[in-house]
């Protein structure tokens, strides 16, 4: 009798067990996935989700050595990464679950309004220096960058830098908070910061991606409409054979109600 | 039968002092063993990630390149190998990620089995291309040849000029800015600190009456409890602007920001030893001093502090132990650019803010973490000359005493 009951109990913990989901990865998706997961687990009792930080690089690590159920990333998952999936043997799944617009700014005074992407390269990498060759004041630029490790950086070298590497002038700093201070303090500053940090003590600048035919300011619209061209994907990643286990959550953040709390953490809801 | 009993709980007492003591050296000696094993073996590799290669054209005839050569390449700063010493030829760059471009996914093959294949044949194919894959591709039979590096050596990291530790593919290791931006910040903070801290010590010490001394003492100390993050939040909202409109720059976040926050840092460190110092000059030379005439400015300089020179000396090197080590509030002031600064007026990066912005996203066992590890190792070097500097002037003043 006594073993059968702690048989039993046995049982009930592992099962409990079982139904704790982790998700792991992207900064930026954490906001997000932390309140998806507070509102699920409200109407889902049943449900335990942990979502943890770290970077995307983490999270998709995490997810081929099996230690969390969903990594969530900022970024396409590299062929490297591909590769060591496959070479474990195992398969996942993409899911994109919103998107994040990225905004550059500029100093509310600046009479800059707008720039190509082969201008905003040649000012990130250094070539451009002043304010003047871009068609303002005569002014010295100050770049404002975000930490190497990022992801942010990563997606802007790739997206808008060609791969090129930032120069080595540029000021980075630790938080999205701070680089909205800083610019709105310094005359001459550019940076780029998500859609949802931006505030009225900075300036969004329209961007061309097409060499200036069309410049595009960044909003909610433009942003849902795929026109503003510095935009990306957030995406969440698990393995198909725990696709069971983890279908519900997924399916929840891309419902109605997932969607909604996409718009009020600030991101931009996927389109239907 | 009760002394016995007392005997042991003494013992016990005693036993119990000595494990407590020897697990704490045991940790410090543990860490720092940990910290230099990891620091170290940063020059066991080699400046391109671990497990990649770099091939060029069988026919090309570069076959050594720097890691910073091959930076410049990747950056599109160098796009003909005529500049390398080569062919004229344009360079032709290929990453992994962009086989897409050149195969379709049933080309590759489901599980990449044809991987191998398609980059052998494409460095046969472009004679310009220089490409960047994993060393498992590297398969006999491979048309193309392999560019040779060299483990980084200590030369390259003192001497190097970038710090870019996650470039693709080859990182660059410098730290000659670094080290240069924690050395200028903190040499600043001291130059500002010393003078204010010593000038108030002495009042503390000398010159003010009991009343005052009850009410300065506690609220200077109270400066070494604010949280570091509150004072670089302060120097980010008040102090960078400052700055920046004072000597009309482009950017306020410079090392002078850094040197003024730490400077406020360090004056409780400052103040507290040196007055500790000076009280210690005994109330029989003061007098001595007065009785011959001398005014009390005159004791001051003459006889408290020649007699407290040690301790003062002591003060300061602590103060800049404290300002050297400081992370967050250096982080949120200096703009953290990794350029060799020339003033104090530039933006600079220091040894703690690098680590503490890094190593978070830095992968566990490799070259980034080793580097940052290693930059730990430099930086606990220094405090180490410090903190040695300060028990020889300290063991100089016992023996004056005696």
């Amino acid at each position: 009798m006594k073993t059968k009951s702690v048989f039993l109990a046995a049982i009930l913990l592992i099962s409990q067990f079982a139904k704790a989901q982790k998700l792991k990865g992207s900064d930026t998706v954490l906001p997000l996935a932390q309140k998806e997961a507070e509102v699920y687990m409200k109407t889902n009792k049943a449900a335990k989700l942990t979502v943890i930080g770290g970077g995307s690089g983490v999270g998709l690590a995490a997810l081929i050595d099996g230690t969390t159920d969903i990594a969530m990333s900022s970024r396409k998952m590299k062929m490297s990464e591909k590769i060591k999936l496959s070479d474990a043997g195992k398969a996942t799944k993409e899911t994109t679950i919103a998107f994040d617009a990225l905004a550059i700014i500029v100093h509310p005074s600046n009479k800059v309004n707008q720039l190509t992407r082969e201008q905003l390269e040649g000012i990130f990498t250094g070539k451009i220096k002043n304010w003047k060759d871009v068609g303002g004041d005569d002014l010295s630029i100050v770049v404002y960058s975000r930490e190497s490790s990022s992801g942010t950086y990563e997606f802007f070298k790739e997206h808008v830098l060609n791969n090129k590497n930032y120069a080595s002038s540029v000021l980075s700093m630790p938080a999205t908070g701070s680089i909205v201070q800083s610019i709105s303090q310094t005359k001459g500053a550019i940076g780029y910061i998500g859609y949802a940090y931006v505030e009225k003590e900075v300036k969004a600048l329209k961007v061309s991606f097409n060499k200036g035919k069309t410049f595009i300011a960044p909003s909610m619209t433009t942003a849902k409409d795929k026109s503003y061209p510095i935009i990306r994907p957030l995406y969440y990643y698990y393995l198909t054979s725990s696709e069971r286990n983890v279908k519900p959550f997924v399916d929840f953040c891309l419902s109605a109600e997932g969607q909604g709390v996409v718009e009020k953490v600030g991101y931009i809801p996927l389109t239907k | 039968m009760q002394s016995s009993s007392k005997k042991f709980s003494e013992r016990f007492i005693e036993g119990l002092l000595l494990i407590s003591s020897s697990i704490t050296s045991l940790t410090v000696v543990l860490i720092v063993l940990f910290l230099f094993k990891e620091g170290l073996g940063l020059f066991s590799h080699s400046a391109i990630e671990e497990g990649n290669v770099i091939a060029v054209n069988k026919n090309n005839q570069v076959s050594v390149l720097s890691a910073e050569q091959l930076k410049d390449i990747f950056d599109q700063k160098i796009v003909n190998w005529k500049e390398l010493g080569g062919s004229n030829d344009s360079i032709i760059l290929f990453r992994l990620e962009d086989i897409s471009n050149y195969y379709s996914d049933e080309q590759i093959g489901e599980n990449f089995e044809h991987l191998p294949e398609c980059i052998s044949k494409l460095n046969d194919s472009i004679s310009g291309i220089i490409s960047f894959f994993p060393d498992k591709y590297w398969t006999t039979g491979f048309k193309g040849k392999k560019i040779e590096f060299n483990k980084i050596t200590i030369k390259e990291v003192f001497a190097g000029k970038e710090w870019f530790p996650t470039a693709h593919p080859a990182a660059q290791l410098g730290i000659a800015p670094l080290l240069l931006g924690t050395l200028w910040v903190s040499l600043g903070a001291i130059l500002l600190a010393l003078p204010l801290g010593l000038a108030s010590a002495v009042y503390l010490s000398e010159i003010a009456n009991k009343k005052v001394r009850s009410i300065l003492k506690p609220l200077i100390e109270l400066l070494a409890g604010i949280p570091s993050v509150v004072y670089g939040f302060f120097g980010l909202v008040v102090i960078v602007p400052l700055i920046q409109q004072l000597f009309n720059l482009p950017v306020g976040e410079t090392g002078l920001a850094g040197s003024i926050i730490l400077g406020i840092m360090a004056l409780p460190t400052i103040i507290t030893i040196s007055e500790d110092a000076m009280n210690t000059t005994p109330r029989a030379m003061k007098e001595a001093s007065l009785a011959l005439g001398a005014s009390k400015w005159q004791t001051i300089y003459k006889i408290v502090i020649p007699y407290s020179i040690s301790g003062i000396t002591a003060a300061a090197i602590l103060g800049i132990g404290r300002a050297i080590g400081e992370t967050m509030a250096v982080l949120m002031v200096t703009g953290n650019a990794a350029i060799i600064p020339h003033s104090l007026l530039e933006p600079v990066r220091t040894i703690p803010a690098t680590i503490a912005a890094e190593l978070g996203e830095a992968p566990a066992g490799g070259l980034h973490y080793k580097a940052l590890f290693a930059l730990g190792c430099i930086l606990f070097v220094i405090t180490l000359i410090i903190n040695l500097i300060v028990e020889f002037i300290s063991s100089r003043k016992k023996y004056q005493n005696s």
